[in-house]
């Protein structure tokens, strides 16, 4: 069974739902006794850096996630926000994030011939796969997803960049470290390629 | 490669979807939820919904129709119509509904846009801006779905809007509504020039050219079109359609 983490932010019934569309069990839950027992956990997000931080530890949750994901190595999939909380900060914020990457989030910045474009980063993109995953399997080249962000991660270790994407230059747009990966779009919004990418997830991770 | 968002823009009308011409005489098409799932099929990029009697009627948004459509779509949705409670924008967030429209309240009461984007973030609030010409020419804001003149010209009440803290910004031509006489490019431009938040154009589009003149010549950042995605033909009948990822490619890179 898959948790997906409620800690108030985030597209939470969307992403139910696009699991229910390809035969996932899920249950959204802010409840420690069924994360414990989850085999899989999306940590959604949708908002500012602090106020998710700051909603995890309200809930009591930071310990119990650290618990499954580094002790137990449940694989855990951290959409837009949620992949940005799983570095060590952001420049949208004062809290330290999770930590569980060496990476952190700072906000687009164009100048030159690019100063026309708009932050936040919102529609529909492509991505450069950069190392083989089940993730992406059965995900052909032209796939698209759909972003909405104004910060976007930066990797201290190149090995964690798990997919790039363009938008004014080349930023990280899929992380990975063994049983943690984040995206920085939203699969739950991508059409097929979202529940390809989802059922991925739920099945061949 | 990012391409600008083409959105069909959908009218409900007592529970049922229709096409206005200058926001005027509904043409029924059919059930929202079966034209939800063919444009699902059709992979579009974003769906907007407004309905258009909620305002004037005095009704809160169609919740429960909304939690349907929700359901049928795996794309961004926006949802307009009745909206003038922190608490309506909270229940459309819930339904999976990322992006809440205003339109007439954020004219009444500005303040409301700024309650709206603290509460959700301003990625999820939408001004909804519907202009008309004068019989002297001169763009003026309407709101009650094209019924009520405010008196405000476009570029300054946008502008307005941008401050108060709406992420972007849905503009609305009533004279080109339903026309396909192409989209109003010079109400386009001059609101696009006065901000920086995204503008989607919408009104009047009959072709991917039209689509692509709002992008390259207007400075929309997005489009949004009606009768292009749900009429055929000259007789305007309905047939739901959607250009190819290869033509919108082709169109907005100057190619065809």
């Amino acid at each position: 069974m898959i948790a997906i983490v409620d800690y108030g932010l985030g597209n939470l019934g969307s992403i139910a739902n696009m699991l229910k569309k390809v035969g996932a069990a899920a249950t959204i839950t802010a409840d420690p006794a069924v994360i414990r027992q989850a085999d899989r956990l999306i940590l959604p997000g949708v908002g500012a850096f602090d106020t998710g931080m700051r909603n995890l530890e309200e809930r009591g949750l930071i310990p119990l996630l650290n618990e499954r994901v580094l002790g137990d190595e449940v694989p855990i999939l951290g959409v837009c926000l949620g992949m940005q909380l799983l570095g060590r900060r952001s420049e949208e914020g004062q809290l330290p994030g999770l930590g569980w990457l060496d990476a952190a989030a700072v906000r687009f910045k164009f100048e030159g011939v690019n100063a026309h474009l708009k932050i936040p980063h919102m529609g529909w993109n492509e991505l450069t796969v950069c190392q083989p995953h089940p993730l992406f399997a059965d995900l052909q080249e032209e796939s698209r997803f759909y972003f909405v962000h104004s910060y976007h991660v930066v990797c201290a270790d190149p090995a964690n960049v798990l997919a790039r994407t363009t938008y004014g230059f080349d930023f990280t747009s899929a992380v990975v470290k063994g049983n943690i990966i984040g995206v920085q779009f939203h699969p739950e919004k991508s059409h097929r390629f979202g529940m390809t990418l989802l059922q991925n997830f739920a099945e061949r991770v | 490669m990012l391409l600008p968002r083409v959105i069909p823009c959908l009218l409900l009308r007592n529970a049922g979807l229709v096409k206005t011409i200058r926001f005027q005489d509904p043409t029924y098409l059919g059930d929202p939820i079966n034209i939800v799932k063919i444009f699902n099929d059709k992979e579009v990029d974003e769906l907007v919904f407004l309905d258009i009697t909620a305002t004037v009627e005095d009704r809160p948004p169609p919740f429960d129709l909304l939690s349907k459509v929700s359901s049928e779509a795996f794309m961004p949705l926006g949802y307009g119509g009745g909206v003038r409670r922190l608490e309506d924008v909270r229940a459309i967030l819930s339904l999976g509904i990322e992006k809440v429209i205003i339109n007439t309240y954020a004219a009444e009461n500005p303040a409301f846009v700024s309650a709206a984007a603290d509460f959700a973030g301003s990625q999820s609030v939408v001004v909804s801006i519907d202009v008309k010409r004068d019989w002297r020419g001169r763009y003026q804001v309407y709101t009650h779905g094209g019924r009520k003149a405010t008196g405000r010209e476009p570029v300054e009440y946008a502008a307005q809007m941008e401050r108060a803290g709406a992420g972007e910004l849905l503009l609305n031509s009533i004279d080109r509504d339903g026309t396909m006489q192409g989209y109003d490019l010079e109400l386009i431009r001059r609101v696009c020039s006065a901000v920086s938040i995204p503008v989607v154009a919408c009104g009047g589009a009959r072709t991917v050219h039209d689509l692509a003149a709002a992008i390259h010549q207007g400075g929309a950042s997005a489009v949004a079109a009606g009768s292009m995605f749900v009429f055929q033909g000259p007789l305007r009948a309905v047939l739901i359609n959607f250009p190819t990822r290869d033509e919108l490619k082709a169109a907005f890179s100057g190619e065809m």
